[in-house]
């Protein structure tokens, strides 16, 4: 490898020798590597008369490279093989560029730059991290132009010594992120590790001192390897690893999002459930009411219904008392107070369902909300352009897939997108008439005014049933016609995706993608107006319908039979769907093979079973239990229908997109209508007056304020908290005061966005113009050297021709 | 195992997988590239396609995975190499030429023909998929 000269850095005006092109010489600074051989060659240029000459087809003016397709022809010679002289081709050999994969030196003095900005600045990098890339920019590698240019050796002591400079957190980031192999990096460690120690030691030699900073050093990595080993047993603990291991390895990432989104729901189910079994259902098992006059027996029927026997139980929400649990009283001697007893520790039932039910669905809020935007944040980035091509061809390989059979549909799967996008393209390359633009948007409108309709038929229907259950009451021998309602609505949820599907293959999109995305809006779109139509029949209805009763227990009852029958019919079409789709492919049309696994439509399944649990939990604690046992058992059914029955979906899946979506969906409509829902039924119904821990108050919110004035009498110790509760829970003004906070923070991230769109798009043009500059430098310095080849050339053969031929050899030069 | 180091030949590792670039991995992380691998190399190979590799040291494999000549630079033939590989030779030349003609379009910030460690990183940086894609599970 050649060692670049060492030059003496001086800015100069040289004479403009090209004639066309904008030359660097008119610019005030001339890169110094370069400087001095141009000076030479003009010399010599002055001297013989010769002229720079650029080989015509490497001109590189900015017009042509600006030209797209074109540049990458600057560099390559007639035979597509750049062809420069060796003096050339030595120094473009020791370019950083060039040596990050060949030289562990390299690497260790990239490294070693990186640790060294990162201990000075103290701070995060700036926009861009410019001095993070490896580019031929020689102004950043000082090491590498360094006349006594170091050893390896002696650049690994350099880092390592940095290393020690940074906190534990850092180094270890920096370790990690090394391309070196793992000896190497677990020896760097080991070095920055003893080196510290030992230099938090002190300079004299004392006997216990040096102890000391041992033991420190001891225990720290005693820590650390207690730390290793239980993450790896954390990682061993995690559910249904190699179950997802197969199912990824089978069916590739897409597939494995939905079983990776039920084990997501599965956790957030779990983390309802906790306080609810802590704080209402445990405690009124533990002190059970009075019971009731007659207590029907069990039958078979409860499972199905919810009723019977299940309605005097912890399920719902009737059973639970509206007085203060655990208060031993003493005889009461004016029969308004009650002195507790020692030993006793009183509970105030509505109090803590009220409380409870309000802090669970804060928490899910608070999870829900955070997952969206981590998920957000790693999926969606600022000025990223569509290089769709790139990232089919480099990102879409997918290394989890291990089988010979699916790795072969993979490949199957991308030929078909390249095939697709180059199609896409090609279309859009045609001219497009007005009257095809007008004729589509004319199909998209009439599909969507057809599924609209279907939806509002759907919803009709579902109304009008209800209407007629409340109509016709049902005794309580024929319980099983209670299930009437949810067999109709799961009905509906089944027939009209069907439908939907019918009705796309109409329309013509321009993208795949699209497609998905419009199915799972229209399908997402009927089942939240048949759940808000079902909604309005509880709260606005029921209530009055059922006067005298309890109406809660009714609802509780029929989110549990709209689950239940949920949960049957996802059965039901999982082995019927999928198994005789099956044996019908398998014997009538050979060539399909297996049906697809749909995605979107599980998805949407298990998001509307969410949203049932969530609108239930009020009126039925246990309900998030029943989710729970319904998603465990559901994960097997689909794992092995997956495996007997289906193959991966023919079109592409961007994983990451499709999991953000997927929680976005999550949130938004879902969790959005329960939060709603919940909030009406708390500040604006009226509870039953026979039933559950409300039965004397006017809405259920008043539980709290009864609370808030009861600790008024208390005293004034507590009197901070009846002051928070009326200027900020119960004034107006502290909402408008966070509302506006809250605009005010999303205008300054979206400015924020705005600018580092801004800076991205600067940054891009720097890179296109240095780019160029290299392109020119590259072949400058080529034909300074041909140039000095040539003459050097010329100059021999003058010597030995006779010197009476002089003009014949210049002309035939 | 004792003193004398196992090594795998790329045959062993072929029944592991049916993946289009498994010579391509067993040579970028063999110690003299010639795709024998000692358990220290395999361990490295583990290490980086595993979930806890930070994506920089993931993009750095994955360019001189697909950097079939080995000239640190990503060229229009490498990318020929790759597509062809992923669709099992089944587009015609065409096809190919025209793929890796939008993928240079897309990718190469500074027009030079080909792409360096920088641009594939860039084009990385916009795939979030390429972290879940480019990751085994053990």
């Amino acid at each position: 490898m050649a060692q670049p000269p060492a030059f003496v850095f001086n800015i100069l005006e040289t004479p403009e020798d090209q004639g066309q092109d904008p030359s660097p010489y008119d610019e005030s600074e001339v890169h110094d590597s370069f400087h001095q051989l141009i000076q030479e060659q003009s010399q010599r240029a002055a001297e013989e008369g010769l002229e720079l000459r650029v080989l015509p087809q490497r001109e590189p003016g900015p017009e042509t490279l600006g030209a797209s397709g074109s540049g990458h022809q600057a560099l390559l010679g007639p035979e597509g093989v750049p062809d420069y002289s060796t003096a050339t081709l030595r120094i473009l050999a020791s370019m950083p560029s060039r040596t990050i994969g060949r030289s562990r030196g390299a690497i260790l003095s990239q490294y070693y730059n990186r640790t060294v900005r990162l201990r000075r600045r103290g701070s995060r990098p700036p926009l861009g991290g410019v001095g993070r890339s490896a580019r031929p920019s020689l102004r950043l590698y000082d090491l590498e132009l360094d006349p006594t240019a170091f050893q390896e050796e002696e650049k690994r002591t350099l880092l390592v010594k940095e290393l020690q400079g940074l906190t534990v957190a850092q180094r270890d980031h920096m370790l990690r992120g090394m391309p070196l192999s793992l000896a190497e990096k677990r020896s760097l460690r080991e070095e920055s590790w003893t080196q510290s120690g030992k230099q938090r030691g002190p300079q004299g030699r004392r006997g216990l001192l040096p102890c000391c900073s041992r033991l420190r050093y001891a225990c720290g990595l005693a820590l650390h390897s207690l730390g290793l080993a239980l993450l790896s047993a954390l990682q061993a603990l995690t559910p249904w690893r190699y179950a997802l291991k197969q199912i990824g390895g089978q069916f590739g990432s897409s597939v494995l999002s939905y079983f990776l989104f039920l084990k997501t729901l599965l956790a957030f189910n779990a983390l309802l459930l906790l306080p609810l079994l802590a704080f209402i259902v445990g405690v009124q098992a533990a002190f059970p009411p009075a019971p009731a006059d007659s207590v029907p027996t069990f039958t078979g029927l409860e499972l199905l219904t919810g009723g019977g026997r299940f309605s005097h139980s912890v399920m719902y929400y009737g059973y639970y008392s509206n007085t203060t649990l655990n208060q031993l009283c003493g005889p009461p001697l004016d029969g308004s107070q009650c002195t507790p007893e020692a030993g006793g520790l009183p509970y105030n039932m509505p109090l803590a369902y009220l409380f409870t039910m309000g802090m669970s669905f804060f928490i899910t809020c608070i999870t829900l909300v955070y997952s969206m935007s981590r998920s957000f944040g790693e999926s969606y980035r600022v000025g990223s352009t569509s290089g769709v091509h790139a990232i089919t061809v480099f990102c879409s390989w997918d290394y989890k897939v291990t089988q010979k059979w699916p790795s072969r549909l993979q490949q199957d799967n991308i030929r078909t997108q390249l095939k697709e996008l180059l199609a896409e393209w090609q279309l859009q390359q045609g001219p497009r008439s007005v009257w095809g633009r007008l004729r589509q948007v004319a199909i998209l409108g009439f599909v969507w005014l057809l599924c609209l309709g279907t939806t509002l038929g759907c919803t009709l229907a579902v109304y009008a049933f209800s209407e007629l259950m409340i109509k016709n009451p049902v005794s309580a021998e024929r319980e099983w016609e209670l299930l009437a309602l949810p067999l109709v609505v799961c009905l509906l949820n089944l027939g009209a995706p069907y439908l939907y599907r019918g009705l796309a293959a109409l329309e013509r999109h321009d993208s795949p993608i699209l497609e998905v995305y419009v199915a799972i809006c229209r399908n997402l779109i009927l089942k939240m107006v048949i759940l808000g139509i079902l909604c309005y029949h509880w709260l606005g209805r029921r209530v009055g319908a059922l006067k005298g009763q309890c109406w809660e227990n009714f609802v509780g009852q029929e989110l549990y039979r709209l689950m239940v029958m949920d949960f049957v019919f996802t059965l039901l079409d999982t082995l019927f769907g999928e198994l005789v789709w099956r044996f019908i492919s398998e014997k009538q049309r050979k060539k399909r093979g297996k049906p697809e696994f749909d995605i979107a439509r599980n998805v949407l399944e298990l998001i509307y079973g969410q949203t049932l649990t969530w609108l239930g939990v009020l009126f039925s604690p246990l309900l998030p239990a029943m989710q729970i046992v319904k998603l465990l058992v559901l994960f097997y059914v689909k794992k092995m229908s997956l495996m007997a029955n289906c193959r991966a979906p023919r079109r592409p899946w961007l994983a990451s997109h499709m999991s953000t979506v997927f929680v976005s969906l999550l949130c938004f409509p879902s969790f959005l209508g329960a939060a709603i829902f919940l909030c009406y039924a708390i500040w604006q119904v009226r509870p039953s007056s026979i039933c559950g821990p409300f039965r004397t108050l006017d809405t259920m919110y008043e539980a709290g304020k009864v609370w808030v004035r009861h600790l008024e009498k208390a005293g004034p110790r507590v009197s901070w908290l009846p002051w928070i509760h009326r200027y900020l829970v119960e004034n107006t003004f502290p909402i408008y005061l966070v509302s506006a906070l809250l605009l005010a923070v999303i205008y300054l991230n979206i400015q924020v966005v705005k600018g580092q769109r801004k800076v991205i798009c600067l940054l891009k043009e720097q890179i296109s113009n240095e780019g160029e500059d290299k392109i020119f430098l590259i072949n400058k310095l080529h034909s300074v050297y041909e140039g000095k080849e040539r003459s050097r050339v010329g100059r021999a053969q003058e010597a030995e021709m006779p010197p009476t031929l002089p003009a014949d050899e210049r002309d035939a030069r | 195992m004792g003193n004398k180091p196992a090594v795998f030949t790329h045959e062993q590792l072929e029944a592991y997988q049916d993946n289009p670039f498994r010579q391509r991995i067993a040579q970028v992380f063999s110690e003299d590239g010639d795709g024998h691998m000692t358990l220290n190399n395999f361990l490295d190979m583990f290490s980086v396609m595993s979930e806890m590799a930070p994506r920089d040291l993931k993009a750095y494999y994955a360019f001189k995975i697909y950097d079939f000549n080995d000239d640190d630079y990503i060229c229009a033939w490498d990318l020929e190499q790759t597509v062809t590989k992923l669709t099992r030779g089944e587009l015609s030349a065409e096809e190919v030429s025209l793929v890796c003609e939008k993928v240079l379009d897309e990718a190469d910030a500074d027009h030079d023909g080909r792409l360096s460690l920088d641009d594939f990183q860039h084009v990385i940086l916009r795939a979030p998929d390429f972290l879940s894609t480019f990751h085994i599970r053990i």
